[in-house]
């Protein structure tokens, strides 16, 4: 197990500082945190895994969704001392090992579904998280109410949007994007 | 890589794609250096007056603040011809959101507390934060933003109007608005010794790299600023802004490397905003539809300390033949921050105004208004008699036409009811300038067969490395896979920056020339390279920049179907479609995104985006993501891009023009459009929100 | 953000304990409203306690045919819920209309019902706002306030309660579970939400140190026919500008339940008591749903920049009723 000191001025757990384990990645680490600090801060500063981005910080763009547990969440929002425990997959975890993509991803770059790339990884993020909604049942805003509860719901381009909404995309790849996300539909 | 991959033209693949989806490019802030600290600015509460005393006390005392500046202990910097950028110098406030302190912690959260422990008292004066058309303050400057003349008046407008058959006489608004790059403004600087190094997210480093040596009075080769990924700009991260320099004088006082992000609410306030335009347009016409009379009358704000006046008038110096015209801009300094460049400044607002207008001007004639446009055609540019290196408007409102299905369309303006919605469709001109910049670069053949090619152009987000490669290989004739193009750093052969649509032409030009040198030098020699290899270079200032006898812009149409649903006054674009001509299409796959991306932008602009300058207070309101609306992947529906090849040898060597920006030009009128068509209803305020549209439905006002 | 103490809570009990013994202590939900605040500086807990793992995150059947829906249920999970989509669509619906798909798997019920106003004025430290500072004056009156209330605002405070889910759960006649220092008590979910008055920082009825555990669905209202419609600047992941939940049963001709409650005109979710006194017993046409809407939102008070918002919600609010309403009746 990685032992990992989340911030080289802070000691050992206090009133303000806890030791929590993350999985990340697949790889457990003990740090110990600033109660203050978020899962996006913790990734980006004490893991450097910069691949979640910092949009707004507010929970307002999406930039920073990561699967926690296996759900989509914005890690700007997630007091990391909260989710001792847990088990965090970010964009630098989805492919498989050495340099092969998932396929979502080789579907942004076949798509041009980016253009800053800033968006990307918490798009991609949230999209993986998206799928596994919608193969679980989970409705949308623009799912027929009258859908029956349960079987998996069928994305057509209303879904994928409206499912997508909460990642700004300021550069406006949004139709690429749902094109990458139908190639990878099952 | 087959040969077809090599051709300008081509949809090559993004080369720092793989970096992107994997999370692995790193941004301004992600340079995470051994000792890097964080810092977190404090801004101005107030609108207009100086800071009176500022007590850091606090601050100081919490834990892992490492020390707080303000203007009373700031490394004092050099005038740097831009007042933006003379941050914590005096105590002055020239409007809220200033930054007057800037706390350096060891942590983030740190440096957030730091922040919010800083205590300051204020001698406010009376501040005016209100643009009217009407205000006192109003003056017409001698120049608009891009160095256009602030006036322009041709013929006798005022008479040929008054005694013009047909009349259209219209007031319009454009709101301020907000670039919002999803990555937000930040910088990692780091002084080692009298070197200053920089990750900025810039979309020009060596532009930055100049402000940078100026301020610090360094001479430029002691100064490196990288932006190797940039997370958008739109123009808002054209030069130096403050971040870079609060980074820079932190990492001085500090001795540490220092980043700076600056919080998402405190961009609208520090990097620029499109300024608000109050537009009043007049357009005359005789019985057969043709223009008489143009006046395109544009009112604006600046702040106190700087003037820049959005050029908004300054398309219909372009787009139509008149007579008689007159274009001019009247700006009114007030307590605001700075506006500056937001994607196609101008352009963007001048056309909603005047797009709208014509559409109005057709429906007063009873014509089509693709028709009119076209009947409106000049032989020359009619504000400098210039004939035009290529313009194919026409073609591009016929094929748009023809691919959108515009003769189906009921001719006739709304109501078109289907059902709760009423639907409707609408089309618009768009135009942008070529602009061109001086640039430098260097091509090396190597060895081993393979080429660099050096030059210091940024990608926000265009593609510009891959775009880049192409021209390269296309001159030197190999596979575009022997390329390698280093850019993003201002170590490399100074060039320009990325905005005014301009980079492309601009770093290709210098690309191209070297490659083309190199070319000849390799023909000359014979037998293997020695290392380090064969190298050419060029520097097109004096050629790219120079004069043309030609007026050359780029040109396209915009058709747009929307629905307004009844009940609520939602208005949701179904279809959006763009023609352009906009010279050779280099790389059509980047090309298209970025086509889509100014149409997206632009759908903003017409229903989504629109912000308020809080009188009571002198700051805008919608100040963060969730207040200012930036469409969601929900708001963006079917849009197609398309465009017309064309010809032109009055460019530069690839045959290019700007692609960047001409797609937001004229979207937001295309929709407005589409809503009168939908709904009978002209509305001539952006955004078309629900308040909006629903209160002027005839159905509403019925009630 | 000062630094804070964090302690998890365990059970309910221990949750109460540790905020009594703590001062300055929050609770801590999915956080999505909490933590953005207090990146803000708005909130400045002493301590967190975290209640977001209690064991309260399940739906279950009462006895009587109601549901109850623990305290933290995430959102996206209750609006998924088959229960809570086949009995009380209009649960389904608001939660579906509300934030993105990413927030909806963090935030919970309690936490929804919790939030706090986006007033931009409330969110600013820098501006005087009494709900934040009491006594410092209201900003938004005499600033910007197209998206502030048009009905029971005060002096003292014009803001909105921003939850499309409260909306709901105050036409369904939901019951809002809370356990405190007296014990377990319930409040209506459309009492639980105050008007501004003389004390626009008291959001809700819950007392110090109260943690809600649960939302009571009642039975009486499952399976009506019930439905959420909200208007909006942009088609997703925005607050509502106004929006409307309605639930309508039309029996014999005659309506014999109807519960119809508006969002984003007021500090609360407005139940429209007033239009539905008019409808219960009335034939569903247009105009008996005219006629009762117009009475409901006859008390609205609009301000300079607002007033669409009376309109608006009338329109949302006829629109929801005659889709109700059987297609026979409903001209």
């Amino acid at each position: 197990m990685e032992t990992d000191t989340a911030h080289p001025t802070t000691g050992p757990p206090d009133h303000h500082h806890s030791e929590i384990t993350l999985r990340v990645n697949g790889k457990p680490h003990t740090l110990t945190v600033d109660h203050r600090s978020v899962l996006l801060d913790v990734l980006r500063e004490d893991l450097d895994l910069t691949g979640a981005k910092k949009g707004c910080d507010h929970g307002q763009c999406g930039a920073c969704t990561v699967l926690v547990d296996g759900r989509r969440a914005n890690s700007c929002l997630l007091p990391a001392v909260a989710l001792d425990g847990g088990d965090i997959t970010t964009v630098e975890g989805l492919g498989g090992d050495g340099e092969e993509l998932h396929p979502l991803q080789r579907a942004f770059l076949d798509r041009d579904a980016f253009q800053c790339g800033y968006c990307t990884p918490g798009q991609i993020c949230s999209a993986i998280g998206a799928l596994a909604e919608a193969a679980a049942g989970h409705p949308s805003h623009v799912t027929d109410p009258g859908a029956p509860a349960g079987p998996p719901v069928a994305l057509d381009r209303a879904e994928i949007r409206e499912r997508l909404s909460g990642n700004l995309c300021r550069c406006g790849a949004y139709p690429n994007i749902v094109e990458a996300v139908e190639d990878v539909i099952p | 890589m087959s040969d077809t991959d090599t051709a300008l033209g081509a949809p090559a693949e993004r080369r720092e794609g793989r970096e992107k989806v994997t999370g692995t490019a790193r941004y301004a802030a992600e340079h995470t250096v051994p000792g890097r600290v964080h810092a977190w600015p404090v801004t101005a509460a107030i609108a207009c007056g100086a800071v009176r005393a500022i007590d850091t006390t606090e601050a100081l005392r919490s834990a892992g603040v490492i020390t707080v500046l303000t203007h009373e202990n700031a490394p004092r910097l050099a005038d740097a011809d831009d007042p933006t950028l003379a941050v914590l110098q005096n105590s002055r406030v020239p409007h809220r959101g200033w930054p007057i302190a800037l706390v350096v912690a060891e942590t983030l959260e740190a440096a957030r507390a730091g922040a919010a422990a800083v205590r300051v008292e204020y001698e406010a004066q009376d501040h005016d934060v209100t643009l009217t058309d009407s205000h006192p303050g109003a003056y017409v400057p001698e120049e608009a933003n891009g160095g256009y003349p602030g006036h322009r008046e041709r013929g006798a407008p005022e008479g040929a109007f008054a005694s013009a058959a047909v009349r259209v006489d219209a007031a319009y608004r454009v709101p301020p608005l907000h670039n919002h790059p999803m990555e937000p403004h930040a910088a990692t600087a780091q002084w080692d010794g009298h070197r200053l190094v920089v990750h900025d997210s810039s979309q020009g480093a060596t532009a930055v790299r100049a402000t940078l040596a100026a301020l610090f009075r360094l001479p430029e080769d002691q100064v490196t600023v990288v932006a190797e990924h940039v997370g958008g700009g739109f123009g808002s991260k054209g030069t130096a802004r403050p971040h870079v320099v609060l980074a820079a004088m932190a990492a001085r006082r500090t001795g540490r490397p220092v980043t700076v992000v600056l919080p998402r609410r405190f961009l609208p306030a520090l990097v620029g905003h499109r300024a608000p335009t109050l537009h009043r347009v007049r357009l005359g016409a005789d019985e057969q539809g043709s223009l008489t009379a143009l006046l395109h009358e544009v009112t604006t704000h600046t702040s106190r300390i700087k003037e820049f006046v959005e050029q908004a008038a300054v398309p219909a110096r372009v787009m139509y033949a008149s007579p008689h015209s007159r274009t001019t801009h009247r700006v009114v300094p007030l307590d605001v921050p700075s506006p500056s460049w937001m994607r196609a400044p101008g352009e963007a607002p001048g056309m909603f105004a005047l797009e709208s207008a014509m559409d109005e001007l057709a429906v007063a004639l009873g014509t089509d208004p693709v028709e009119l446009r076209i009947a409106n055609e000049p032989d020359t540019e009619p504000d400098s008699g210039k004939p035009f290196s290529s313009r194919h408007l026409v073609e591009c409102l016929r094929e748009g036409a023809r691919r959108f299905g515009w003769a189906h369309r009921d001719p006739h303006p709304g109501p078109h009811s289907s059902g709760p919605l009423l639907v409707g469709s609408g089309v618009a001109a768009a135009v942008y300038p070529v602009l061109i910049q001086p640039s430098t670069a260097t091509a090396r053949a190597l060895p081993n067969g393979n080429f660099t090619v050096r030059v210091n152009a940024t990608d926000i987000g265009t593609g510009a490395r891959t775009v880049l490669a192409q021209v390269a290989a296309d001159a030197l004739g190999v596979p575009l896979d022997r390329v390698r193009t280093e850019i993003g750093n201002s170590d490399l052969p100074s060039a320009s920056l990325a905005g005014g649509s301009s980079g492309t032409a601009s770093w290709g030009w210098a690309v191209h020339e070297a490659c083309t040198r190199l070319r000849a030098g390799l023909a000359e020699h014979t037998g293997q390279l020695p290392e380090p290899g064969l190298t050419a270079s060029a520097d097109t200032a004096g050629t790219a920049d120079a004069d043309s006898d030609y007026a050359r812009h780029a040109f396209g149409a915009h058709f747009a179907e929307v629905a307004v649903d009844t009940v609520t006054g939602e208005v949701r674009v179904r279809r959006l479609l763009g023609v352009y001509a906009a010279g050779h299409i280099l790389n059509s796959r980047t090309a298209r995104s970025q086509f889509i991306g100014g149409m997206t932008m632009g759908l903003g602009m017409a229903l989504t985006e629109g912000s308020t300058m809080d009188a009571a207070f002198g700051d805008f309101t919608e100040s963060d993501l969730a207040a200012y609306h930036v469409p969601v992947h929900a708001d963006v529906p079917a849009v197609e891009a398309h465009w017309i090849d064309e010809d032109d040898p009055h460019l530069n060597p690839m045959g290019s023009k700007g692609i960047g920006e001409i797609g937001i030009v004229g979207t937001a009128a295309a929709i407005g459009n589409a809503v009168h068509h939908a709904t009978g209803v002209r509305y001539r305020e952006l955004p078309l929100t629900p308040d909006r549209v629903l209160t002027g439905l005839p159905s509403f006002m019925a009630r | 953000m000062k630094p804070f103490g964090y302690v998890r809570a365990g059970s309910v009990e221990e949750a109460a304990d540790a905020y009594a013994s703590h001062p300055g202590a929050r609770y801590l939900g999915g956080g999505t409203n909490l933590v953005d605040l207090m990146k803000l500086g708005v909130e400045q807990p002493a301590t967190l306690v975290d209640v977001s793992r209690l064991p309260l995150d399940s739906v279950e059947e009462l006895p009587a045919g109601a549901l109850r829906i623990g305290a933290t249920v995430r959102n996206s999970d209750l609006a998924a819920h088959p229960l809570v989509r086949d009995r009380y669509p209009v649960l389904s619906q608001a939660l579906l209309a509300g934030a993105s798909g990413q927030l909806r798997n963090i935030a919970t019920t309690g936490g929804n019902l919790l939030q706090r106003t986006r007033c931009p004025y409330f969110q600013d430290t820098s501006k005087p706002c009494n709900k934040r500072e009491p006594g410092s004056g209201c900003g938004a009156r005499d600033g910007v306030h197209r998206d502030h209330a048009v009905l029971g605002h005060s002096p003292h405070c014009i803001a909105t309660h921003p939850s499309d889910m409260a909306v709901a759960l105050a036409a369904l006649d939901a019951q809002v579970e809370l356990y405190g220092a007296d014990g377990e008590r319930s409040v209506p979910a459309a009492e639980f939400h105050r008007l501004p008055g003389d004390h626009p920082e008291c959001d809700t009825e819950i007392r110090p140190g109260e943690i809600i555990t649960g939302v009571v669905l009642p039975a009486t209202a499952a399976g009506l026919p019930s439905r959420y419609r909200k208007a909006r600047d942009r088609a997703s992941y925005a607050f509502a500008l106004a929006s409307v939940a309605a639930v309508l049963r039309v029996d014999d001709g005659v309506v014999q339940h109807v519960g119809v409650a508006f969002g984003a005109l007021a500090h609360r979710p407005w139940r429209a008591r007033r239009a539905e006194e008019a409808l219960l017993g009335a034939a569903p046409t247009a105009a008996a749903f005219e006629r009762a809407v117009d009475l409901e939102l006859a008390a609205a008070q609009p301000l300079s920049d607002n007033a669409y918002k009376v309109g608006l919600a009338r329109d949302l609010a006829l629109d929801v009723l005659t889709r109700l309403a059987p297609p026979t009746t409903s001209t």
